[in-house]
């Protein structure tokens, strides 16, 4: 396109800002999320409507377009970066009003699996989604997933595995939850290429997440599920 | 430069920078195919046939053989298939599990020398695994990471690839019989990841003097048209190395890489096989204009697999 010409975000009423920073946030501009996002707070939106009308509808967009195959891999981890470019402008903002994210979830790869593309997707959904996310990283044992619940207190625990043969760990976490009477205090995800319906329910996890779409929808619901039932 | 022999009980397959490029089928694999899993797992074994002649027939020169699915019975699983793949076809296989037990057992009923996928840099699967690999005269594939993980540093994965070689030499392995896999990651993730694999296998190849084998797959997760970069990336990595890949002889565009491939490294003398498949006929025997004549004192025509005379 020869005549493409500087959009001026400020010339924009806000329903048209908020839709042009869910395509910008499509196609992982991070600079002019980070503007749309200023402009916004600038006009005496709150950093929690910033939050849920223009990152994370946006980052749904992109949640539900990668599902169905529309957009790869490069391009939602490129969206994901603009999303926290805004988050970044907004975390301080939220902090300083109380305002609570929609849940916490600590995620990590179970010990002895070292991947985590899938499971680095599924944090960057989840955060987009409006989550708080805290990643354990790759290699993670029980005592570690135990110590970090203790520590921030999340809805949710999700677990990764790659490998049939690092799988059956998430039993061995989920046997240490029951140990300690708290299993029953955490909506448990599971996912990972091997992994399917079938095995998520013989370890006893709450839901198996297919991909990272699915992952940060059934999250929303769960917990959305059992704040209802609260 | 390094030479791995693999075999079944009547065919042997070289593994080498001056040999035809080696195709390891990857079909065999419950990993992510929902109906094969169910199916072996309850001992239909129908595709598992399918998917062993089809690899072949396409130009398979081994076969990978996996049997990992969730809450079964893996070794005993692993060891039905190899015997079963090997009543249907005489091509060596690559036995693939990360459960040593299940590595045994299929050892143990597998007729030949075959290569074991595969043994990481952690102490205690080199411990287990060594030991199998040379009481059963096998060859095996060697993952250069350890208990740190994978490392982004091609240095660090040298180091480990190192180290599994001297380890394989310790417990009477020899060189050529450690096959190191690169670890490609996913370039849709990671933008170093095919510019880092050519440059360790380069190092691999000149500097540790060992055969490479990878899955070609891996490396274009995420993103659409897989099979136009698995090609580009297996003609890649075999100019800078690669000497084997577990991949899918069935899509076209990765077995026409490897074939291009094997002429532009020599290794496909006088381009004969390219030929044979690439001819633009009229079938051959048939008479016609653009049909190749016909040697029939010779017993047959196309294209000798060597120059006749």
């Amino acid at each position: 396109m020869s005549d493409e010409q500087e959009l001026d975000l400020t010339s924009l009423d806000d329903a048209e800002l908020v839709e042009q920073m869910h395509n910008d946030l499509y196609d992982g501009l991070a600079d002019e999320v980070a503007q749309g996002t200023n402009i916004l707070l600038g006009r005496g939106w709150g950093p929690e409507k910033v939050l849920a009308e223009a990152l994370v509808e946006g980052m749904r967009i992109v949640g539900v377009d990668f599902r169905d195959g529309i957009l790869f891999v490069p391009e939602v981890l490129l969206a994901a970066n603009a999303m926290k470019r805004g988050m970044a402008i907004l975390r301080p903002l939220l902090a300083a009003t109380g305002a609570k994210p929609i849940g916490k979830v600590v995620i990590g790869t179970v010990k002895g699996d070292i991947h985590d593309i899938g499971k680095n997707l599924v944090g960057m959904m989840l955060e987009g989604a409006g989550f708080e996310v805290i990643d354990l990283g790759i290699n993670t044992d029980a005592d570690k997933f135990l110590a970090a619940l203790e520590e921030h207190q999340p809805d949710i625990l999700g677990m990764s595995a790659l490998l049939t043969t690092t799988m059956p760990y998430m039993k061995t976490v989920i046997a240490a939850l029951k140990e300690r009477g708290i299993r029953d205090k955490y909506i448990v995800l599971v996912g990972g290429a091997p992994l399917n319906e079938e095995f998520s329910q013989a370890v006893g996890a709450d839901a198996y997440c297919r991909d990272a779409a699915v992952a940060s929808e059934t999250a929303k619901r769960l917990v959305e599920a059992r704040r209802a039932a609260a | 430069m390094a030479r791995t022999v693999i075999s079944s009980a009547t065919r042997e397959v070289v593994i080498g920078g001056d040999q035809p490029f080696v195709i390891i089928g990857e079909r065999i694999n419950p990993t992510g195919r929902k109906i094969l899993a169910e199916e072996m797992k309850n001992g239909d074994f129908s595709r598992v046939e399918r998917d062993a002649l089809a690899q072949v027939e396409a130009g398979a020169q081994m076969l990978d053989v996996n049997a990992g699915i969730p809450l079964a019975d893996e070794p005993a699983i692993l060891a039905s298939t190899i015997q079963l793949v090997q009543s249907l076809t005489d091509v060596p296989l690559s036995i693939d599990s990360s459960i040593v037990e299940a590595l045994e057992a299929g050892l143990r009923v597998y007729k030949g020398k075959a290569l074991v996928n595969s043994v990481t840099g952690e102490d205690d699967r080199l411990e287990r695994v060594l030991p199998l690999v040379r009481r059963y005269g096998a060859a095996v594939v060697a993952i250069p990471n350890d208990e740190t993980g994978i490392s982004f540093d091609i240095d660090v994965r040298f180091a480990v690839a190192k180290m599994i070689v001297e380890r394989a030499l310790d417990h009477g392995i020899p060189r050529e019989d450690v096959v190191v896999d690169p670890l490609v990651m996913p370039i849709g993730a990671a933008p170093s990841a095919g510019r880092d694999a050519f440059r360790f296998l380069a190092r691999l190849r000149d500097e540790l003097g060992v055969n490479t084998t990878c899955g070609a797959s891996n490396v274009s997760f995420g993103l659409p048209n897989r099979e136009g970069i698995n090609g580009a990336f297996l003609s890649m990595a075999i100019a800078s190395g690669l000497t084997s890949a577990i991949t899918n002889p069935l899509a076209e565009g990765v077995r026409q890489a490897v074939m291009a491939s094997d002429v532009l490294t020599g290794n496909d003398r006088d381009a004969s096989r390219w030929i044979r498949a690439f001819r633009p006929v009229t079938a051959v025997g048939e008479v016609g204009p653009g049909a190749r004549r016909v040697n029939a004192r010779r017993g047959g025509g196309g294209a000798p697999s060597s120059p006749v005379g």
